[in-house]
């Protein structure tokens, strides 16, 4: 019993310092090669990590960093409700596919950023314009990656469900839980389209928000805050990509053990 | 759907079924999904804002005609190209180096995690004080595909069949020849794979570009005619931005057949018409 604990232990550090080892050793080296550094376009790590202090955990944070935060959010859960929905007709319905194959084509090439200047003509600038262009961008990749998963669900099971006469409900939830590793395979490459989407439409039209003020720091030549900001949004893609993963984890957890698939790293 | 409300079989269409009847289906919702947007906009929207059909696609075509319109595409693409190429080798090369020392693999493998959802966008404000637009477009370009094109090389590495490997070394194949016989053709379909997904993440990113820094190209004629109030003008380059992005993607399509002519997978896709 014992032993196993220790060996779990040993397991589990020898696990973390190679996690960690290469992130402290590149932190270190940057910070170590950047202490004298005179440069005013790279500066000291010491002194981005004092900026960020300073800029980020300040009142900066409820005006720019939180506003960012709810379009991202907003604009990303629209995007699922909408992809999910319009996936699951798509797929389930050969004349809904069908008709809407060569516009979902369409869509599924044509490049988010481009969405900005369009809807900065057709709405105006504003909240609702960043949320549309979040949820537009991120949108298509949720939507065909349900349709494809509601399609390929299995048709003995169906069948299955069909001679249990189970409801209507029951069986929409059936094929939706068979599709969901499609769905989250869909929504993790709209996370990641949706927060360039936020941070582009934030430098190209805004009055606040993450992308606007890194923009803004780089104007004025306050090039530590920039770094800052640039180190926030790192983090915040890393973050917001490492939630997602412990999300799909809970809530793929049957599909793993069940198919004993090596989890995608 | 009323006598039963199992879905039909995924290949049967209403208009008779087959490869002819879903095409003009597809038609059909074209056709509608136009002539919808054409009704609303012209109830609800100011041509200003948003333009009928009947506008954008006479002066899309008037686009077409003009040497303007080429020039941007064509710098557009070359710079998606140059990123692209760099990003393929360089994906190739860092894959290769790290997926084949396993130890290496294990400790860079956090640091990797941790890079890749840093979005690429985040180095336009670092790399504007640096260098040139079109540089820093080409960059985000490279920077973006390079991380598909090695998660790619190293899930492909990941793959290699242990068999063969063992077989290469009891026929007495150097390092060299393993790499050439046994790895490299179980990563190529991983990097056919890679190429369909990076053509459109690199024309979004030239465009990108483009739009935030006026990097000559689509981006940049797309944002100036905004700027300047031609609204149909900006929706007909957007129409044909989409017309463009189809035309990579069905060269990417094409060009992983050809690589991978003699793969299962593309042999069987040829045999079934």
């Amino acid at each position: 019993m014992r032993a196993t604990v220790i060996a779990g232990l040993a397991r589990g550090t020898r696990a973390a310092a190679l996690a960690l080892g290469l992130p402290v050793v590149l932190f270190v080296a940057w910070w170590l090669l950047s202490a004298n550094s005179t440069n005013i376009f790279l500066p000291p790590l010491s002194r981005i990590v004092e900026a960020f202090g300073q800029v980020w955990l300040s009142d900066v944070f409820l005006r720019d960093v939180l506003p960012s935060l709810r379009r991202l959010a907003t604009g990303y859960a629209a995007a699922l409700l909408v992809g999910v929905g319009v996936g699951y007709l798509v797929g389930r319905w050969a004349v809904v596919r069908d008709l809407t194959s060569p516009i979902l084509a369409y869509f599924r090439v044509l490049p988010a950023p481009v969405l900005i200047p369009v809807l900065l003509v057709a709405v105006g600038i504003g909240d609702a314009t960043k949320l549309i262009v979040i949820a537009l961008g991120a949108v298509w990749p949720i939507l065909l990656n349900t349709a494809d998963g509601v399609r390929a669900v299995d048709d003995v099971q169906l069948d299955t469900a069909a001679v249990y006469r189970l409801r209507h409900r029951t069986r929409h939830g059936l094929i939706l839980r068979a599709a969901s590793p499609q769905i989250f395979a869909g929504a993790r490459q709209a996370l990641g389209i949706s927060l360039i989407v936020m941070v582009v439409s934030e430098m190209l039209m805004s009055t606040d928000g993450l992308g606007f003020t890194v923009i803004r720091f780089q104007r004025t030549f306050a090039i530590p805050q920039m770094w800052s900001g640039v180190l926030l949004l790192g983090l915040l893609g890393f973050g917001l990509a490492k939630l997602f993963e412990l999300i799909e984890r809970r809530v793929l957890r049957w599909h793993r053990g069940a198919t004993g698939r090596e989890e995608p790293r | 759907m009323t006598t039963s409300s199992r879905t039909p079989a995924p290949t049967r269409g209403l208009a008779g079924g087959g490869p002819a009847g879903r095409r003009l289906l597809g038609a059909v919702g074209l056709l509608l999904s136009a002539a919808g947007y054409e009704a609303v906009t012209r109830a609800f929207f100011s041509p200003l804002h948003v333009p009928p059909l009947s506008a954008i696609l006479p002066q899309a075509l008037r686009l077409l005609a003009e040497p303007r319109f080429w020039t941007a595409t064509g710098r557009t693409l070359l710079v998606a190209a140059i990123g692209l190429l760099i990003a393929v080798l360089a994906g190739v090369v860092v894959g290769f180096a790290i997926g084949s020392v396993p130890w290496l693999l294990r400790t860079a493998s956090s640091t990797l995690d941790f890079l890749r959802p840093v979005p690429s966008i985040v180095l336009i404000p670092v790399l504007v004080l640096v260098l040139d637009v079109t540089q820093i477009t080409v960059l985000l370009v490279a920077v973006s595909c390079f991380w598909i094109v090695l998660f790619q090389v190293l899930y492909g590495l990941r793959d290699v069949d242990q068999v063969a490997v063992d077989t290469a070394r009891t026929i007495r194949l150097g390092r060299w020849g393993r790499i050439v016989h046994v790895t490299w053709p179980t990563v190529l379909p991983y990097l056919g794979t890679a190429l369909r997904l990076v053509v459109s993440v690199a024309l979004a990113l030239a465009i990108t570009g483009g739009l935030v820094m006026g990097a000559a190209g689509l981006g940049e004629l797309i944002w100036s005619s905004q700027e300047s109030g031609e609204s149909t003008g900006m929706y007909a380059l957007v129409l044909l931005t989409g017309a463009v992005g189809i035309a990579l993607d069905l060269a990417a399509r094409l060009a992983e057949r050809r690589l991978l002519h003699w793969h299962v997978a593309t042999r069987r896709e040829l045999a079934t018409p």
